[in-house]
């Protein structure tokens, strides 16, 4: 649910995880609260031969239960075969407002598809 | 399912006049994304208000499901047969996991899991009035996943189409998984109809006729009475009206009803030929204000049991964090 908010909020990403840290957790009912445990992004195979996929995310204190709770979270009617867990804040992604930047320019590029090459009728199948 | 509240909110948060040229222009193209049937992703420019929209019908939703847990949760271990324990515990481990992708989903747009609960337990944030009724018998089960995850299921399905694409994928994992929820309901209360002794049947009966009104309300306020709905509606947070929803899940129940063998509480339920529709008996919002406004029948009951459960796992979720740090120190010495 949350992959695409995942990444560091190192320097160079800083401010793209609007989760930011958890220091501006505030205290809670006039106590104290606990620090949440870290966010884990969950990466699920669904059967042998495919990718990993990835499914949600969670929050647990280490790897052992991260992937112990994925398995309750994600996989209560087997939908997998193997589990990944990755802490979220491992996680570099590309800037939403760089999308034009990066993405746009393979647009024009229609020969890089097999379609864009019309050959003769008795060997379009090649 | 179970963010009726927002319709009742005040007009605090009335969409505030944007500031700058550049603000504007990320309004704009924000507005024709939405109007091209778009999904927003967490990371993309949005209106404040519907961030906070968002946050507020989220966490309200994930609210619903955790407390959802403690009305079935009470009769796990007095279910009658190991297969009915056996279903219900599942059951109760989905509406766990529902609220668990919903907290996930809500955190996406910058709130914390630690401030999402805290608001809930200091009373601050709602959940669905549903919840703060009664479960007096065997048959208040098999009703609430007919009626009541039939009501969550036919408000759910169109939040799949919900224009915050975290919370619409987590809607189709919901969605996914709730069908099972009713249709067990369903088959519990047939069994207990089919084979049950009279006294089975009354207790059927009575579970419907006590359930019927709170499973209608739980679509929320009429629609002329719902001020926010239209800004929701634009937005694509929500997709179709709370009256729409609600006549749509009484024409598909009635005829449910008579398969089952039990009536609905309400005298003037009959079908309209000229609307295609089922008329229906007028529901007294004053109950559901109260409800929602915390004394329901058990509101006190419920936020008492969550907030205990909470309080009572503090020293597992130190003692993990405390083990996560030694094990840390020992790896980087």
């Amino acid at each position: 649910m949350s992959n695409d908010t995942s990444p560091s909020a190192g320097p160079p990403q800083a401010g793209l995880d609007p989760r930011g840290g958890s220091a501006g957790v505030p205290a809670g009912r006039g106590e104290v609260m606990s620090h949440e445990w870290p966010l884990w992004e969950v990466f699920v195979r669904s059967k042998a031969g495919l990718d990993h996929k990835h499914c949600g995310s969670l929050h647990a204190a280490d790897p052992k239960l991260a992937i112990q709770m994925a398995r309750d979270v994600y996989t209560r009617r087997q939908e997998g075969v193997s589990i990944w867990v990755v802490r979220s804040d491992q996680i570099v992604a590309s800037d939403p407002g760089d999308k034009a930047m990066y993405f746009d320019p393979a647009e024009d590029k229609v020969y890089r598809h097999p379609t864009f090459y019309e050959l003769p009728k008795s060997l379009d199948h090649m | 399912m179970y963010t009726q509240a927002m319709d009742t909110m005040g007009k605090d948060e009335a969409a505030k006049t944007v500031r700058s040229a550049e603000e504007m222009q990320l309004q704009e193209r924000f507005d024709a994304r939405i109007d091209a049937g778009d999904f927003i992703e967490a990371k993309d420019w949005m209106p404040e208000h519907y961030r906070k929209t968002l946050v507020r019908q989220i966490s309200q939703h994930a609210h619903s499901e955790i407390v959802g847990m403690l009305p079935e949760g009470n009769w796990i271990s007095r279910a009658p047969t190991l297969k009915r324990k056996a279903i219900l515990l599942a059951k109760v481990q989905d509406e766990g996991g529902h609220g668990l992708y919903l907290y996930a989903a809500a955190e996406t747009l910058g709130t914390s899991r630690d401030q999402l609960f805290d608001a809930l337990h200091s009373g601050k944030a709602k959940y669905s009035s549903i919840f703060n009724y009664p479960t007096l018998t065997w048959a208040d089960m098999g009703t609430i996943g007919w009626l009541v995850d039939g009501a969550a299921i036919m408000n759910q399905v169109p939040i799949c189409r919900c224009s915050y694409a975290p919370y619409a994928r987590a809607m189709i994992r919901i969605c996914r998984e709730e069908s099972f929820h009713q249709r067990q309901g369903f088959e519990a209360l047939l069994t207990m109809m089919t084979h049950g002794t009279q006294a089975q049947k009354d207790m059927v009966q009575d579970a419907v006729n006590r359930w019927w009104w709170p499973s209608i309300m739980m679509f929320g306020p009429p629609d002329d009475q719902s001020p926010n709905s239209a800004q929701s509606m634009r937005w694509g947070i929500k997709r179709v009206s709370n009256d729409e929803l609600r006549q749509r899940f009484i024409d598909a129940t009635v005829a449910q009803a008579q398969l089952l063998g039990v009536t609905l509480p309400d005298p003037d339920l009959k079908w309209n030929e000229a609307r295609q529709s089922h008329d229906f008996g007028a529901i007294d919002w004053s109950e559901f204000k109260r409800v929602l406004a915390g004394d329901g029948p058990c509101n006190r009951e419920r936020l008492a049991a969550r907030v205990k459960a909470w309080d009572d796992g503090a020293w597992v979720r130190e003692a993990a964090t405390t083990h996560a740090n030694k094990q840390a120190m020992k790896e980087a010495a």
